[in-house]
């Protein structure tokens, strides 16, 4: 239908729309420019901001150990609450579903606000607790936690726990030998994006976070607001880093999945 | 075999799901230590339900099932000394095969020198010696069979399930592991419970069948047994093919049914409603004339072996099986020797008959037209506007495939002097006085007899219409 | 008699709590301060307020247009995108895709401060093109979110269709319009859906791009800063209506097409 100059002219474009602003500020992000369109010499001096300013450094630590710790807690309770739905009665089960998925279509806006307002305004948990963010971030996260293990739990063949209470298993050594490492790969990816979900956050947490806190989305839209620019051209060397990062995690999950490919098709 | 001891006894097992569904009703039965039984049923007949409930699986509702006399109803799989085959086997898709089959002996903690030796013993069993380290997913079907098999029989149970294993393999490596796992049986001594819905596998592995249906024991006994003294239509039905007539006994030693009188050897009292069983292989064709009956060839099938021969007897159709051919129309005898007249008392005096659809989609019978909602005989189907009638999967229902069988009580029908206002008219062929009424035999002009009970005495030989309110008659779906 | 003391279905019962108490509670404690005053006192003022007020309507509006014209421009970025990509016979047809997934897993507020550092030096001041820059930081952040529902179906698309199509003698415009666009409805249902309602309630990126007008969600947030508790609660319910409604107009979300499904 389109001449293949065209379809590859319109991928370079959406591409370069995407990418551009990242890569710009990557290239300024080792020059010691202010602003972008100035020319001025290479420096790594915003790096080594980054990695020395404590109060940089504690956000980023800060950031990723609520990350890990919300997904860990969404892939134990979002499992368990996959595989207790997926074996439970009909009405149970959709019950647990129907909840699982307002948090999902729901605006996190409304979410944060909700869980602020039911835990600090009503229980009167104080923020500084960490309880309410931690809270908040796992509700955010362990719908899609029992979102990706669901399907594992239907594809998996359902004789084989019954297989193994048969040969003298106990219901729990069932699941845990069994059923858990069907599920596995539902619940790595369950847990990768709960990851993502917490690091990209920013409504849930501004609701929720104790005010000495910040997750590097909190603290770059504070920062923006300011005019400090020592702080505004460190987070151009975050953003690198992270777009570095992520990459990196890219290629290594294609060199995987490329060898996991090619010996599937050597056998 | 009489010594040996109860290895298992099902006493009373009810079975009835959330939904109101009775999987499995009043269920008996006893096994003996290393007998090969055989639950056979058509689908839905609860006899996998009853194998999980001997697995531990389900629980039954109402009922107690002893393994060696002890109560072990409510005890949960992994605590009985039985394992199980399973119909897709349920192999562990992430352990190998040593795993695999390790799997039930390291949950009994048995020692860890010992684990690859039954391993490796129970692999030679199943002739796959040094599969070991393969994963599952490189394995044919009829291997990873044999894996199931490994591993159930590694833990040594008393009891072995099978829940139809061979299901999903094609049909010469059904032959082959049929005759394997019937020579395992006689090697280990094992008691197995096989489950299958092949009639013909019943019968070339099992000591002794149980056939089910609806729930419900139906016959227990050898293959032979079973094949030769069908105790029901049903059973007869399923197990080889059969002709199965609706009769009555006329005499003693003598039965009506198909159109004609027979000479059999089963002594049932006169006037009882029955059914006929006749094999195919029993069935003998004869000049015109020097059998019970006469008919017309209306088919002729080479089966290899023989001819298989439909023959058309006034309103019944008879299947022979013979050596011998025959041509469409011709005019033949056909006769049955009494020892091959299988009688069956039928199990109540319900009158059924076939009823047929009209051009106007409308039920009729003998040209009466029965005035009922034909989309609420057959399952959700539903009336076009045309007046197609679609199925529940919306297609069109074909009227020579399905016949919808009636049945209506013996009490519910009328006799009526006025014969044509009756739906179907006869002569009162028998009678017999009930105490409180008589039960009359009508032998109709369509050569079916009904039983009809009324409180007034008729004349034998009177000629009668029968009146038969729609609203008594109850409606089933034949395909 | 031995009973059965673990059972998977006990499993979803900690889950089940944990629902109940932050996602259930959270929405009856909205419901009850949405229809309170301070005083505690069953009042209709926060939802006939807002109906009412020129200026928090004049917010729902203005946020229905970006949101509008937001999910536009990104439906018609991505469709032709999608569509190349899904019908593409590359060999890194892969790696390109991962291309278009990968902006999501970086920090939005990171790319939307690189995205403001260039359209500061394109356009000198933010200020100029408050509505413009609204919609371009909001297509930036949500383009990938509708690009990959439309790939995956249309990649999912059984080939023999359109090779029928031909066959009976449709042209390829024809063909593609009959056919490819009708089956992909659902791709473009679900990456609407997945526009739409950001696009209605991501107040940060107006923020971080000095477009001061408020959206939906800027009102919540300004109702909390404010220690308003009951007029945000009325907002939150109001956008949760919104959403219900969207929901049920778009025919509910399928697990696939939810964040989730765009994120794997």
């Amino acid at each position: 239908m389109m001449k293949k100059a065209w379809k590859v002219l319109v991928i370079i474009a959406v591409l370069l729309f995407l990418y551009l602003p990242i890569l710009v500020l990557a290239v300024y992000s080792f020059t010691d420019a202010t602003n972008i369109g100035a020319i001025r010499g290479f420096s790594l001096h915003n790096y080594v901001t980054l990695f020395t300013t404590p109060e940089l450094v504690q956000m980023i630590v800060g950031t990723v150990a609520l990350a890990l710790l919300s997904a860990v807690l969404a892939s134990i309770l979002g499992t368990m609450g996959a595989i207790g739905a997926f074996y439970s009665k009909k009405g149970m089960s959709s019950a647990i579903t129907t909840m699982n998925q307002v948090p999902v279509v729901n605006a996190d806006v409304v979410t944060g606000f909700s869980i602020c307002i039911l835990l600090v305004i009503v229980f009167g948990v104080s923020k500084d607790t960490f309880v309410p963010l931690i809270v908040g971030h796992v509700t955010l996260c362990a719908p899609f936690v029992f979102l990706s293990v669901t399907p594992k739990l239907k594809q998996m063949d359902s004789s084989i726990y019954e297989a193994a209470l048969d040969l003298g298993a106990t219901p729990f050594t069932a699941l845990t030998k069994i059923v858990i490492p069907q599920i596995f790969p539902g619940i790595i990816s369950g847990f990768a994006l709960a990851v993502t979900l917490s690091l990209d956050d920013y409504f849930v947490a501004t609701y929720t976070k104790p005010a000495t806190f910040d997750t590097i989305s909190t603290y770059v839209v504070n920062a923006t607001k300011g005019s400090q620019t020592t702080i505004k051209t460190a987070l151009w060397a975050l953003s690198t880093v992270i777009f570095l990062v992520v990459a990196l995690i890219v290629v290594l999950m294609n060199l995987r999945a490329g060898r996991a490919a090619s010996e599937r098709s050597g056998v | 075999m009489e010594h040996r001891k109860n290895i298992i006894e099902l006493k009373h097992i009810t079975k009835t799901y959330e939904d109101g569904f009775t999987a499995v009703d009043d269920f008996n039965l006893e096994v003996r230590q290393g007998e090969f039984v055989t639950f056979l049923g058509p689908s839905g007949c609860g006899k996998t339900t009853t194998l999980r409930m001997i697995a531990g699986f389900d629980i039954p509702t109402e009922g107690e099932i002893l393994l060696n006399g002890k109560p072990i109803t409510n005890l949960p799989p992994n605590k009985r000394p039985i394992n199980t085959v399973f119909q897709r086997y349920a192999l562990f898709p992430h352990m190998n095969i040593y795993e695999n089959i390790a799997f039930g002996l390291k949950q009994k903690n048995t020692p860890k020198d010992i684990i690859p030796k039954k391993v490796k013993k129970v692999l030679e069993l199943v002739d796959l010696e040094g599969f070991e380290n393969r994963s599952t997913t490189t394995l044919s079907g009829g291997q990873q069979q044999r894996v199931a098999i490994a591993r159930a029989l590694v833990n040594e149970p008393q009891i072995l399930l099978l829940d139809e294993p061979l299901g999903a393999l094609d049909l010469k490596m059904r032959k082959e592991m049929q005759l394997e796992l019937k020579a395992m049986h006689r090697e280990l001594g094992i008691t197995f419970i096989y489950v299958t819905h092949d009639q013909e596998e019943a019968l070339t592995m099992s000591d002794k069948i149980v056939v089910m249906s609806e729930g419900k024991m139906q016959q227990i006994g050898t293959p032979e047994d079973i094949y030769n003294e069908p105790i029901n239509a049903f059973v007869a039905d399923f197990i080889g093919e059969s002709n199965i007539f609706n009769g009555i006994m006329t005499g003693k030693l003598r039965a009506r049914f198909c159109g004609g009188e027979f000479v059999c050897v089963d002594d049932v009292e006169e006037g009882t409603h029955i059914t006929a069983v006749v094999r195919p292989e029993d069935v003998i064709l004869t000049a015109p004339g020097q059998g019970n009956i006469r008919g017309i060839v209306t088919s002729v099938i080479f089966k290899g072996m023989h001819y298989e021969i439909t023959v058309e007897s006034g309103k019944n159709e008879i299947v022979a099986q013979s050596v011998n051919s025959a041509t469409p129309g011709e005019r033949v005898g056909v006769k049955v020797e009494p020892d091959n007249i299988h009688i069956m008392i039928a199990e109540d005096h319900t009158n059924i008959f076939a009823a047929e659809i009209n051009k106007n989609w409308e039920l009729e019978y003998n040209e009466n037209v029965l005035n009922v909602d034909l989309t609420a005989i057959i399952r959700g189907s539903r009336m076009m506007e045309d007046g197609t009638l679609l199925d529940a999967n919306g297609v069109e229902i074909d009227k020579r495939k399905i016949r919808i069988m009636v049945s209506i009580q013996p009490q519910h029908i009328k006799m009526t002097d006025e014969i044509e206002q009756g739906m179907v008219q006869g002569y009162i062929s028998n009678l017999i006085y009930k105490g409180d009424h008589y039960s009359y035999v009508i032998h109709t002009d369509l050569e079916q007899d009904f039983v009809v009970d009324d409180e007034y005495l008729w004349n034998m030989d009177d000629q009668v219409g029968l009146l038969m309110p729609v609203e008594k008659m109850t409606f089933t779906v034949k395909r | 008699m031995y009973k059965h003391t673990f059972s998977r279905k006990y499993l979803g019962i900690p889950y089940a709590l944990f629902l109940l108490l932050f996602v259930v509670a959270p929405l009856i404690v909205l419901l009850y301060y949405a229809f309170t005053n301070g005083q505690g006192q069953f009042t209709l003022s926060n939802l006939t307020g807002f109906f009412t007020n020129p200026n928090t309507l004049g917010t729902l509006f203005y946020s229905f247009g970006i949101a509008i014209v937001t999910t536009a421009v990104c439906l018609l970025l991505a469709y032709p995108t999608a569509y190349i990509l899904a019908t593409s016979k590359l060999k890194a047809r892969s790696v390109i895709v991962m291309l278009f997934v990968m902006p999501m897993w970086i920090n939005f507020s990171l790319r939307i401060t690189a995205l403001k550092e260039i359209l500061t030096w394109i356009e000198g001041n933010l200020a100029y093109y408050p509505f413009l820059n609204a919609v371009i930081g909001m297509t930036y952040d949500f383009l990938p979110f509708m690009i990959l529902p439309i790939y995956t179906t249309i990649s999912k698309l059984d080939g023999a269709l359109l090779e029928a199509a031909r066959d009976l003698g449709a042209g390829e415009m024809q063909a593609f319009l009959k056919v490819t666009l009708p089956l992909s409805l659902p791709g473009i249902v679900s990456g609407i859906s997945m526009v739409f309602l950001p696009a209605m309630t991501n107040y940060v990126v107006l923020d971080m791009l000095y477009n001061s007008t408020y959206i939906m969600g800027s009102l919540i947030g300004s109702y909390f800063a404010a220690y308003n508790w009951h007029g945000g609660s009325m907002i939150a319910l109001i956008l949760l209506g919104i959403i219900c409604l969207f929901t049920l107009f778009t025919g509910g979300m399928e697990e696939e097409h939810t964040r989730g499904g765009a994120l794997l």
